[in-house]
């Protein structure tokens, strides 16, 4: 059942031959035995969630149901759930129980889903390893001295340790891509606008994109399914057409375009991954697609450009945690100055204040028109050189991160180096492109390595089918990582 | 030594909607604390601003009406401070490409001389919204946060420092003032903080081309301290010039009760307000065919109102046009409704007697109002009635010492009858039969000898001794006109 793909549970739930309050039992059992261990969620309400399980059975029985009604899916706890500690990672929010439904979450709600629970991440979605979380961080389910990726490392972890059958994830330079490469899993950020951001705690708000993190190409496409959706609430949400992602899924590869950026197989880039990469591209073309060498001349400003707008963003976006309304307020101070002074200093970690800082000063009078605006200018460079490579190809491919997980604690007290784990994912989010990643291998020590397939505008359906044919001839998605006895 | 006062206004207008500008929030005044603040207001985690287009159209009426250009796009920005009243710790303004940019405003000081008259240019004006309340009483020790205007939008509009004195300033002030309400985008409300005045001072020796150094006086509610918190400032600069010292940039508040600034913060210690376009929010685009739409729907501006009140041609546009002087052009369009109460009832009598309306209007009609402290709108006494009663003047059926008896009659009558119900009930109806005329006449002249002697030998005075009474024999109801007439004319007989 742990294995099962979100299509066999929905076939088991809506054929009566198991609950959704069994298998939401299920899960949670698995949640407890593991989650010491992993540290993938910072929330479990097994009332809440059973009583999700019954409203869902409810539905089934009364022939209400969509495809994923009665399946538990874990949920990052950067989206805000009515009635649920939502920390963002946090210890400014963590006695914030909130009020109210990020729009994801009202989806999820709507399709009957179940809340299997809130998983771990990055503080505010700012990091690459998951250690920056004020919960401690989230082991590698195949390494466990090794880091999952992040931000969402929980919910990549929590697939991956089958404590949850697909979970939610958000992707601000490469927060959902990563974490499933290291985790051996499948993610997707989509194009930018089409997962509504409304209630989804901002990291950086021109960049920051909703996704799913599966076992499969083919329940990612279910997940979009509900994920997706125009939402009047978010200004930057796109009216785009509902679609149907599991539409394309059995397209064929014959005759498709890969791209493969030459910037992305150059210096940084462990041989391990390298090697997976390659096998996996030679897979593609046996298949009957055709592979391109291409040029994104800009990739290696992505880095920098993404660490000069994002913390920009970032520091606005987190002003509104001054202990005032809600949040950490520190017991002791003098005056105003110093509530905020004393909240902030204790409701922050490190890595938070290290990005207010850098976004602070770039917007700074005097420095504004060197760092923002000259960013600025080079994200459209970089937008532009993706315009360009898809007029020679359909997609692109390359590595989604640059080698695979690393050690607890090793790159922790290097932001330079940790900042490079996004080196190919940044360029995509800059772009506002769909990107995901799936598992083709591993490297050393037996750490997985994802494949980065970045598809044009609205390109979802063809990724998702691209990334499905790969999977029906190959078994890299179905490994499982080697944790105790279920 | 000669000098010159310099004054830029940056005048804040809260908007007229229903809700807020980036919340669907209530802009009513008056709730009790934070029961008008949703979500968005309170700057909940992961909320996000959604524009009300309704601002938008309040914003374009405003800057069509001022012919200035509306930018497309234009784009909202973070004005990024802590204060425990900013919920999200930054406000959203408009920095780079606000909404109204360029535009003027005629304003005029003293009476109506040409050289009294002034163009006030208008540097721009953009859309933002206002923070919440901090109250610092009834809370020992603690500070309470009323977020219930968090989020109201406003209008800031700033002029170019084209003002030369404290009574240019109050004229432009009340101009815009005058305009907000007239176009309907704003109620003005001063008391409630719907109008509030910053003032850019500075003064230089008269005929130097630079500016002198600027202090500006934050938050003014009222005209009266407009005027007294220039004054003050002019004159503390001035002081301290002429004692060889330098005003240093500041920004200052006015305390009104000992009738002087004090400096609240000096540049050194100004805000870095860290400006950035809101990414949450996307380049507002205004198409020509919406601004079309808009300005079609748009009432027309006072100044036009005004023009029209004055001119004799009938215009291009085929406006109806009343010769008016300038006074009663003035005193009808200081609003909207009193404007349009006019020209209801000069629609119903007719052109010709436009002057007669506006006496009513400006006269019986505004002093009763001002009694009774009530709007126009609110009036018993409906522009349809007053034309009857006007018409009443005009068709020699009752005098105009009657109609006024008539008027308040109505006024105060608890139904407001027509005048011509009251004019039949008491039996006002004015004799102007001249026959009837002629026969008191010829009574009254037999009747008073005397008198008619007096007059043949030249005393004046007897003549209206004589008019007297016939009035009195008609209680007051004969034509006066008409009486004079013939009584001079059976005088002159007698002669």
């Amino acid at each position: 059942m742990f294995n099962s793909s979100l299509n066999q549970l929905s076939t088991l739930l809506a054929t009566k031959r198991v609950s959704s309050i069994e298998l939401t039992r299920d899960f949670l059992r698995n949640i407890k035995s593991l989650n010491k261990e992993y540290n993938a969620f910072i929330t479990v309400n097994e009332e809440m969630s059973l009583d999700q399980a019954r409203i869902a059975d409810a539905m089934i029985a009364s022939g209400e149901g969509s495809p994923l009604t009665g399946i538990p899916i874990a949920h990052k706890d950067i989206f805000c759930t009515k009635g649920w500690l939502t920390t963002c990672g946090s210890k400014m929010l963590s006695n914030f129980i909130s009020p109210y439904d990020a729009h994801v979450i009202e989806l999820f709600n709507k399709a009957g889903t179940v809340n299997i629970g809130k998983t771990n991440m990055d503080e505010f979605a700012m990091g690459s390893s998951n250690e920056t979380s004020f919960y401690g961080p989230v082991k590698n389910p195949w390494d466990i001295l090794s880091v999952p990726g992040g931000s969402s490392g929980g919910s990549a972890c929590a697939v991956a340790a089958r404590m949850a059958p697909a979970a939610t994830g958000t992707d601000t330079g490469g927060s959902i891509r990563q974490p499933a490469s290291l985790c051996g899993v499948s993610g997707i950020k989509p194009t930018y606008g089409l997962v509504s951001r409304y209630g989804m705690i901002a990291f950086a708000s021109s960049l920051d994109q909703g996704g799913p993190i599966a076992k499969s190409a083919a329940d990612l496409a279910l997940m979009l399914n509900v994920m997706v959706g125009f939402d009047a609430r978010d200004s930057t949400s796109l009216q785009h057409e509902n679609e149907d992602y599991t539409r394309e899924l059995k397209g064929p590869i014959e005759g498709l375009r890969i791209g493969l950026p030459k910037e992305y197989f150059a210096e940084g880039l462990s041989d391990d991954v390298s090697r997976a990469v390659d096998a996996a591209v030679a897979e593609y073309s046996k298949l009957g697609a055709k592979i391109i060498e291409v040029s994104l001349p800009n990739t290696k400003l992505s880095i920098p450009v993404y660490y000069v707008l994002a913390p920009a963003e970032a520091s606005s976006n987190l002003s509104r945690f001054d202990g005032v309304r809600y949040g950490h307020r520190s017991e002791e101070y003098n005056n105003l100055d110093d509530m905020y002074l004393k909240s902030r200093t204790q409701g922050f970690g490190a890595e938070v204040k290290r990005r207010i800082l850098i976004g602070t000063y770039v917007l700074s009078h005097g420095y504004y028109d060197a760092y923002y605006i000259k960013a600025q200018k080079l994200r459209r460079l970089i937008a532009q050189d993706f315009t360009e490579v898809f007029k020679q190809c359909d997609v692109i491919m390359g590595p989604t991160s640059p080698s695979v997980a690393f050690s607890l604690g090793e790159r922790s007290n290097d932001p330079l180096q940790m900042y490079l784990s996004d080196a190919y994912t940044a360029a995509a989010s800059l772009a506002g492109l769909p990107g995901m990643s799936i598992p083709v291998g591993f490297g050393k020590k037996n750490r997985p390595v994802g494949l980065h397939i970045i598809g044009n505008y609205f390109a979802e359906a063809k990724i998702l089918s691209i990334a499905h044919q790969f999977q029906q001839v190959t078994d890299w998605h179905t490994k499982m990582p080697d944790i105790k006895k279920l | 030594m000669q000098w010159e006062v310099v004054v830029g206004l940056e005048i804040h207008t809260q908007l007229l909607t229903q809700s807020k500008l980036f919340s669907g929030a209530s802009t009513t005044f008056g709730g009790a604390p934070n029961s008008q603040a949703c979500a968005v207001d309170i700057a909940l985690p992961g909320v996000l601003p959604v524009l009300n287009r309704g601002v938008v159209e309040l914003a374009v009426k405003f800057g069509l009406s001022i012919d200035a250009r509306i930018n497309s796009p234009s784009i909202f920005a973070r004005k990024n401070y802590f204060y425990p009243d900013l919920p999200k710790g930054y406000q959203i303004s408009q920095f780079e490409l606000p909404i109204v940019e360029g535009g003027q405003i005629n304003i005029q000081t003293g009476k109506n001389n040409e050289e009294d008259k002034r163009i006030i240019n208008i540097t721009r004006a953009h859309l933002e919204e206002d923070a919440g309340k901090s109250l610092h009483e009834d809370f020992h020790g603690m500070t309470g946060i009323d977020l219930n205007r968090a989020g109201t939008p406003l209008l800031e509009i700033v002029s170019e420092p084209d003002m030369r004195s404290s009574a240019e300033a109050v004229a432009f002030a009340k101009k815009i003032h005058t305009l907000v309400r007239w176009l309907g985008i704003s109620d003005g409300n001063m008391e409630e903080g719907s109008f509030r005045c910053d003032a850019n001072v500075s003064v230089r020796r008269l005929g130097d081309d630079t500016l002198g150094t600027r202090r500006e006086i934050k938050n003014l509610n009222s005209f009266r301290y407009l005027q007294q918190a220039i004054e003050y400032e002019a004159e503390f600069q001035k002081y301290i010039l002429e004692t060889g010292g330098k005003i240093k940039q500041a920004t200052v508040l006015f305390d009104s009760e000992k009738r002087e600034t004090h400096v609240m913060r000096t540049k050194e210690d100004s805000h870095d307000y860290r400006y950035f376009p809101d990414p949450d929010l996307l380049p507002l685009i205004i198409s020509p065919d919406w601004i079309e739409e808009i300005r079609a729907s748009m009432v027309e501006p006072p100044d036009l109102c005004f023009s029209r009140f004055i001119d004799s041609e009938i215009g291009s546009n085929g406006k109806a046009t009343y010769a008016l002087s300038k006074y009663d052009a003035t005193m009808l369009t200081v609003d909207i409704d009193i404007a349009t109460y006019f020209e209801k009832v000069v629609r119903i009598i007719g052109r010709k007697e436009a002057k007669l309306c506006a006496n009513w209007v400006i006269g019986e009609v505004a002093t009763r109002l001002n009694q009774d402290n009530k709007n126009i709108t609110a009036s018993p006494i409906s522009p349809q009635q007053l034309a009857e009663l006007i018409l009443r003047i005009c068709d020699g059926t009752v005098s105009g010492k009657t109609a006024k008896d008539i008027f308040n009659t109505m006024w105060d009558g608890e139904s407001h009858t027509s005048a011509d119900e009251i004019i039949k009930i008491k039996g006002l109806r004015q004799i102007s039969n001249s026959d009837e005329i002629t026969k008191l006449v010829d009574m009254v002249l037999i009747e008073n000898p005397q008198q008619v002697a007096d007059f043949c030998r030249g005393k004046e005075r007897a003549f209206n001794s004589l008019v007297g009474q016939v009035m009195k024999k008609t209680k007051g109801k004969a034509n006066p006109a008409q009486v004079n007439d013939i009584l001079k004319e059976r005088l002159k007989k007698k002669n």
